[in-house]
């Protein structure tokens, strides 16, 4: 399959701060793709790189063929979908408001169309019942749920997810879970994930990017099952055993 | 060496804020000059919102500021002026100190206090909360979205206010001359031969400059919150120092331009 994402030997952090060094991978259109690692270790870091909110330091970025530069910034912005830690829905607006949002600013769709297309998209994500409410009415899972939803408006050619399963309590964690197979399978969606919730990990990750702080880089690229079964790699065997190092 | 080190690192953060201030107000400055050849991308119903709370929710304290202002001065100078048996002249000075000068200038203290400490802090907030990211990856620019309908809601709440802070403040005025036995009528005939159309409007395009810098510094600290514990309590204690100091500021060049001009 083609790759949605590329990045070839990309520095990522800030100005004057590299937090990783020479990362290279491709993310493939319809897969869930994990970037995981301890805390600190740079994963959200390289998502904000992906999402356009921070130019990279060295290397080539590519995000549905684009490289995000001011010119193309607008175009790739309709091509991604981001869906935030907190959430991020806009306190003073329902949740139907805020998943309308994108499509009152992009979409050519008239007043009725649009509210009928965010009924849809909330409906996918099984929360119909909970349009007319607050941000401040709903749960931290629902709000993530709703943020899901926007994201998707405008359909994207990939969502990003930063760390879903924060905050939430393992049954929530694992209906979320749930939810991106549900939209991966049903509508073909690329999801681009950041966590380090093993269990969520193992359900839903086609491919992981795992990330090391002390060596400033990438330390491994395969399917979960593969990093935890075949790498050489002390840090990562560690990481998938929980801590502990077996053999 | 700590020293120099540490100078020079400051300097470094100062010179940064200020480039980030100079790109947040050349931004702002492109949005609103662009805002007539793209009326439909201002957000209306945002702006409407924030003029409600800047304007109609902060009426009672600027009218009550303005209306004790107004009692106070008159007392003050009623005092001085009868020992040589002139306190009609209350009225005269009243009209003018109001009108050109403290009617602006104490107004645009209070929207600084009220309304530009509330825009830090719901920017801030949304700041820390992401929304702001989340409005640039959804390719909406944070200044057209929400700086703009701030600062236009600053702008046209300033006059509203700043008037009925000035009538206030000659009611005040008028009371306390009506005590000392100075019919009312006289006191607003007064008023009337004193205040002249330049004047009002002068006084009025003033508040509307003071209203542009309340906002603009309000939503600029809300802009550059950071992501502390104490992020939006110093975005918001900023927007307010930062106004008052730029409303006098901006007042002190008004005040020597209108010398040199003759106004």
């Amino acid at each position: 399959m083609e790759p949605v994402i590329e990045l070839k030997h990309v520095d990522a952090g800030y100005p004057g701060v590299v937090i990783l060094k020479d990362v290279s991978f491709e993310v493939r259109r319809g897969e869930v793709f994990i970037l995981l690692g301890g805390s600190g270790c740079g994963k959200s870091t390289i998502m904000k790189h992906m999402i356009g909110l921070n130019p990279i330091l060295a290397g080539e970025l590519r995000v549905a063929g684009l490289e995000w530069t001011r010119k193309t910034h607008d175009e790739l912005c309709r091509k991604i979908g981001v869906m935030y830690q907190s959430g991020a829905l806009f306190g003073s607006m329902t949740c139907l408001e805020n998943v309308m949002l994108p499509l009152e600013e992009f979409s050519k769709l008239n007043g009725k169309e649009r509210r009928a297309r965010a009924m849809s998209l909330l409906a996918d994500v099984e929360l119909a019942d909970a349009a007319d409410k607050m941000p401040s009415e709903i749960s931290g899972g629902m709000k993530k749920r709703v943020a899901i939803a926007r994201a998707m408006a405008l359909d994207p050619e990939v969502v990003f997810l930063d760390e879903p399963s924060a905050g939430l309590d393992p049954i929530t964690s694992s209906a979320l879970d749930d939810l991106i197979l549900k939209l991966k399978g049903e509508k073909g969606m690329t999801f681009v994930v950041v966590t380090h919730e093993l269990p969520s990990i193992f359900k839903i990750a086609d491919s992981c990017a795992m990330f090391d702080k002390a060596r400033r880089g990438m330390i491994a690229l395969g399917t979960p099952q593969e990093l935890r079964d075949s790498s050489k790699d002390d840090f990562v065997r560690k990481f998938f055993n929980r801590g502990e190092v077996h053999g | 060496m700590g020293l120099f080190s540490t100078i020079g690192k400051n300097a470094a953060a100062r010179g940064q804020a200020f480039g980030e201030a100079l790109a947040f107000l050349g931004e702002t400055t492109v949005c609103l000059l662009s805002l007539p050849f793209h009326p439909r991308r201002f957000r209306l119903g945002d702006c409407a919102l924030a003029f409600q709370r800047a304007s109609f929710d902060g009426l009672m304290i600027s009218t009550g500021i303005g209306f004790l202002l107004g009692l106070i001065l008159a007392f003050q100078s009623a005092a001085a002026l009868k020992m040589f048996g002139v306190e009609v002249y209350v009225a005269d000075m009243l009209t003018i100190g109001l009108f050109r000068e403290l009617g602006p200038l104490v107004t645009a203290i209070i929207l600084a206090g009220r309304s530009g400490s509330a825009f830090a802090a719901e920017i801030g907030t949304m700041k820390v909360n992401e929304e702001l990211n989340a409005l640039t990856t959804m390719g909406l620019p944070p200044i057209r979205f929400l700086v703009l309908p701030r600062v236009v809601a600053a702008i046209l709440a300033m006059p509203i206010l700043t008037i009925c802070a000035e009538l206030a403040g000659l009611i005040g005025g008028s009371l306390v001359l009506q005590m000392m036995n100075v019919p009312t009528v006289v006191f607003w005939h007064h008023v009337t031969s004193t205040a002249s159309l330049f004047m009002i409007v002068f006084g009025l395009l003033k508040s509307c400059l003071f209203g542009l810098l309340v906002g603009l510094i309000g939503c600029g600290a809300g802009m550059r919150t950071q992501t502390t514990a104490d992020g939006v309590g110093v975005s918001a204690t900023s927007a307010v120092v930062g106004g008052i100091v730029a409303i006098a500021v901006a007042d002190g060049i008004l005040a020597v331009l209108c010398y040199l001009w003759n106004l």
